[in-house]
């Protein structure tokens, strides 16, 4: 094993390393330090439990909330042939990777006090107050998980139920099974093992959802991630904070090792048959009121949030402030002609405009950054040796981390000066684009590393048998394929960086906010104008981000980064 | 008991089965032979209630099953690939019917024994049905069939996926086991050796009809057209032209007949009269065949392949013959075919109406 193998390695390996493992080890070493543990008394204890339980409560009922609506839809999308599935099948597939603020944002235009049903509602029966108090309340953190997180049970119990063998169902009919026991004894049992992955994963992104429950839950809700987040930055009491992450980076260590035993055992159990043959029409008006109804169900809980953002945007709906008469109704762009004012002139806020482009440097440094850490250890991984499965786990640990444990590491490990003489990196805004490449990175590699393999040797030869030099060989061969992977990829790398909320709220820098922080902020200031402005703002991001789902569907190798 | 009147069903909008009539009678076995696509399954499956037919009635001993949905008819399938429950052990995939009938527990266990002794299988209880090999694996599909003793057995192709020696094994067993409970049953299966092993009577399926019902020595040595005697494997089908007869007093209407082929002339005695100059179609058994200098049938060897205790010796002209010594390749031969080995075959044209 020489250099040569090492060396793709090492910018990865000091890159991980110093903004990984490092913050890592000082959040360990801070939580569990005598001295910090000395410091928890009672009261903390007590707290600590309780922000537990909530955290497990809300992703509990997320998780059922999800299956029960997931579980038909995936029923809808394994057993029906529908004209628009693919279309009704993305729609659902989006919020899975929209920022959390759009998300925010998206319920706010919809059923918050100024969204259109209230709206819409107090113009109709000449109400004083918005009738429907959704946003800072349990379901409206229930509600927008269950957004998010649909997707994975229609993905994985879909899949399981599409290529579930029909004949196993039928073989139970003719052994004296009516179609009920038939369910209960051969269907579900053999659903089992996918559907309890689906839901330990549903449970897993419940478990350590920050941006939901801050935004649409408010302050009277604070799961593990948000209250390490409000430990750190409101209070300023690090080691609690690195206690809550060391409980947090616990639990989701237990969920993920019992999720890959699941997904293991998942392979056994079904029978693959071509998908295609369990496919058909609706027939029977139950079959028929259950196709329309689950049609109308996901239109409705998909369809409406993404579609008020947009649409709230651009619609003046309310009186000017103070004059309760004069309600002025129609389109209007005023919204976005505010992003370029500074209405409150403070040092801290800025123009929303300077966020966006704060955003698309820091994206555009993300993309520089994970392509060239990434790109090399992609290479390397595409033809494995021994060095290669031994490290490949190692960076795939970031996922594993929550986004604001990375943060809180940042903020412990860098609030000093790295080397003496120097000012210490927290004030840097290079500390943003650094927790979105480590973010970004193993998506990058994981995206990268099996285009590069797809590409076997014997076509090299081929082309180098007909006469191509070495380097027409590279352009006529490898080219074609790595740019599409490439292009993916920091396609990919420059969304997740777009819409990161978590490590940014607790790193990034008040006078350099992101566009995601910039819309929180507007998001929590009363007045029309500031949620007109978060809501321009987010339909911005909302579309630059759906723009990459697109590109990043079209540019994608089949089969390439699945969860 | 079985009886089936006129089903007809579409796939795609194409006419699947095209009025389908035969009746099983008690203890029989009857075969369903047709090429793969030729609706064969689907028709077990429109029997055991699991689709509905266009057009046609089913009926149990007089009684229409249209109403009787799948899990109330008693019918038992072995499925291609069995269809065993993964996720069950050998005794529970057995004992499903059994529960579904809500037997009590000592009677489920005392059944479930009993059919895994008919099919060779006691000691395999605990066994996960995934660990077991492909013929294992049927056995067990054919004890879960047989356990809640239904009134009629369908298989649906059963021996497909398995090796030579291990289907010629188990079609005997499966014989003998059909002989001992004496339930009637239908075997659909595109093998013919498969068919005429296990079969009392085979219906040969073509283009979504029965083109021919009979016993399995009716069936193979009076094929009555072109495409029966092809796709049973009879023998080679050649075209030729009836010639006159010598000698006879009306040369128009022949009943002895002289053909020419392009291999040589044949003279064949039919039991049906045939215009001179009409074209026919003949079979040639490829046995019972020998080398003879005066020979009528003539050509020059193009392959010669041992096969058992024979050599398969293929001519120029396509036809081949089982003679028991080996020709030189590129020889020119003639061969003594008797009167015996030649038949007379309706065109495809006249299905069903014979020569």
């Amino acid at each position: 094993m020489g250099f040569r193998r090492l060396f793709p390695w090492l910018g990865v390996s000091l890159f991980l390393g110093l903004f990984f493992f490092y913050p890592l080890a000082r959040i360990l070493w801070l939580g569990l330090n005598p001295a910090s543990l000395a410091n928890l008394d009672l009261s903390s204890l007590r707290f600590t439990f309780y922000v537990l339980r909530f955290t497990f409560y809300q992703a509990l009922l997320s998780t059922l909330l999800t299956l029960l609506i997931g579980l038909p839809a995936a029923t809808l999308f394994a057993r029906f042939d529908l004209r628009g599935k693919s279309m009704l099948r993305l729609l659902t597939a989006i919020p899975f990777m929209l920022p959390t603020v759009v998300v925010a944002a998206g319920f706010n235009a919809l059923l918050g006090p100024r969204g259109w049903i209230n709206l819409g509602l107090m113009q109709l029966f000449g109400l004083e107050s918005p009738p429907i108090v959704f946003v800072y309340t349990l379901w409206a953190i229930l509600l927008a998980h269950v957004f998010y997180n649909t997707t994975i049970v229609i993905r994985v119990v879909g899949n399981a139920l599409a290529h579930l063998d029909p004949r196993l169902e039928q073989a139970a009919r003719l052994l004296g099974a009516d179609a009920r026991r038939a369910f209960w004894r051969v269907t579900l049992p053999l659903l089992r093992p996918p559907i309890l992955a689906a839901a330990l994963l549903v449970f897993l992104f419940d478990f350590t959802s920050f941006g939901v429950i801050l935004l649409l839950g408010g302050p009277r809700f604070a799961t593990l991630e948000v209250e390490i987040y409000i430990q750190a930055i409101q209070i300023f009491d690090l080691p609690l904070a690195a206690v809550l992450s060391l409980i947090q980076l616990l639990c989701t260590l237990a969920f993920s090792v019992l999720y890959s035993r699941i997904v293991t055992h998942m392979t056994v159990a079904t029978a693959p048959r071509a998908a295609a043959s369990n496919l058909r029409r609706a027939r029977g008006w139950r079959e028929k009121l259950f196709v329309g109804g689950m049609i109308a169900l996901l239109l409705a809980l998909f369809l409406l949030p993404m579609a008020s953002l947009p649409l709230r945007s651009v619609a003046r709906l309310e009186s000017a402030r103070g004059e309760r008469a004069a309600v002025s109704y129609g389109l209007t762009t005023d919204y976005y002609a505010e992003l370029f004012v500074n209405r409150l002139g403070s040092l801290f806020y800025v123009p929303p405009f300077e966020a966006l482009a704060n955003s698309l440097i820091y994206a555009a440094v993300t993309v520089v950054l994970s392509l060239a850490l990434g790109f090399p250890v992609a290479s390397a991984l595409a033809r494995p040796g021994r060095l290669e499965r031994l490290l490949d786990p190692f960076l795939m640990l970031p996922l594993g981390a929550s986004a604001v444990t990375l943060g809180l590491g940042f903020i412990i490990t860098f609030n000093k000066p790295l080397l003496t003489g120097h000012g210490s990196l927290i004030t840097s805004p290079l500390l943003v684009p650094l927790a979105h490449t480590i973010i970004a990175l193993p998506f990058v590699i994981r995206s990268l590393q099996p285009a590069l393999a797809s590409i076997p040797d014997r076509l090299r030869q081929a082309a180098a048998s007909l006469g191509a030099s070495p380097r027409r060989v590279w352009f006529t061969v490898d080219w074609p394929i790595v740019a599409r992977a490439t292009l993916a990829a920091a396609i990919f790398a420059f969304t997740v960086s777009l819409g990161e909320f978590g490590a940014t709220s607790l790193v990034s820098r008040p006078e350099y906010p992101t566009l995601p922080i910039a819309i929180y902020r507007f998001l929590s200031q009363p007045g029309g104008l500031n949620y007109g402005q978060a809501m321009a703002m987010a339909t911005i991001l909302m579309g630059v981000t759906g723009l990459g789902i697109l590109l990043i569907e079209r540019f994608r190798l089949p089969g390439a980064g699945e969860f | 008991m079985l009886q089936l009147l006129d089903i007809s069903k579409d796939y795609e909008n194409k006419p699947l089965l095209r009025g389908i009539s035969f009746a099983v009678a008690a203890n029989e076995t009857v075969c369903l032979l047709g090429a793969s696509g030729s609706g064969k399954s689907t028709l077990l499956r429109i029997i055991a209630g699991l689709e509905p037919p266009e057009q046609g009635t089913i009926r149990w001993e007089g009684q229409d099953l249209a109403s009787v949905p799948a899990h109330l008819r008693n019918f038992g399938l072995v499925f291609q690939d069995y269809a065993l429950f993964p996720h069950l052990s050998v005794f529970e995939n057995i004992a499903f019917g059994l529960k579904m009938q809500n037997l009590p527990r000592p009677e489920i266990r005392q059944r479930v024994q009993e059919a895994m002794k008919q099919v060779n299988l006691s000691g395999f209880e605990r066994r996960r049905v995934t660990e077991l090999s492909g013929g294992e694996q049927q056995r067990v599909a054919l004890a879960r069939a047989l356990a809640p003793r239904p009134r009629l057995l369908m298989f649906d192709e059963p021996l497909g996926a398995l090796d030579r020696a291990l289907r010629d094994h188990l079609l005997d067993e499966l014989r003998g086991i059909l002989h001992a409970t004496r339930i009637p049953a239908i075997y659909v299966t595109h093998d013919q050796e498969e068919a005429f092993a296990i079969a009392d009577r085979v219906l040969l399926l073509h283009e979504g009809m029965i083109v021919r019902d009979g016993s399995p020595s009716e069936v193979w040595n009076e094929p009555h057209s072109a495409w029966e005697a092809r796709f049973l494997g009879l023998g080679n089908v050649i075209e030729g032209v009836v010639r006159f007869q010598v000698g006879k007093a009306c040369p128009e209407l022949v009943e002895g007949l002289k053909v020419e082929t392009p291999a040589g002339f044949f003279e064949l005695d039919c039991g049906h009269t045939h215009q001179a100059g009409e074209k026919v179609n003949l079979l040639l058994r490829p046995s019972g065949v020998r080398l003879a200098a005066d020979g009528n049938l003539r050509g020059v060897v193009a392959d010669v392949v041992f096969h058992q205790d024979q050599f398969k010796v293929t001519l120029e002209n396509g036809l081949y013959f089982y003679l028991p010594e080996a020709p030189h390749v590129g020889e020119e031969i003639r061969l003594c075919v008797l009167q015996s080995g030649i038949q007379c075959l309706a065109n495809d044209d006249f299905i069903g109406l014979g020569c």
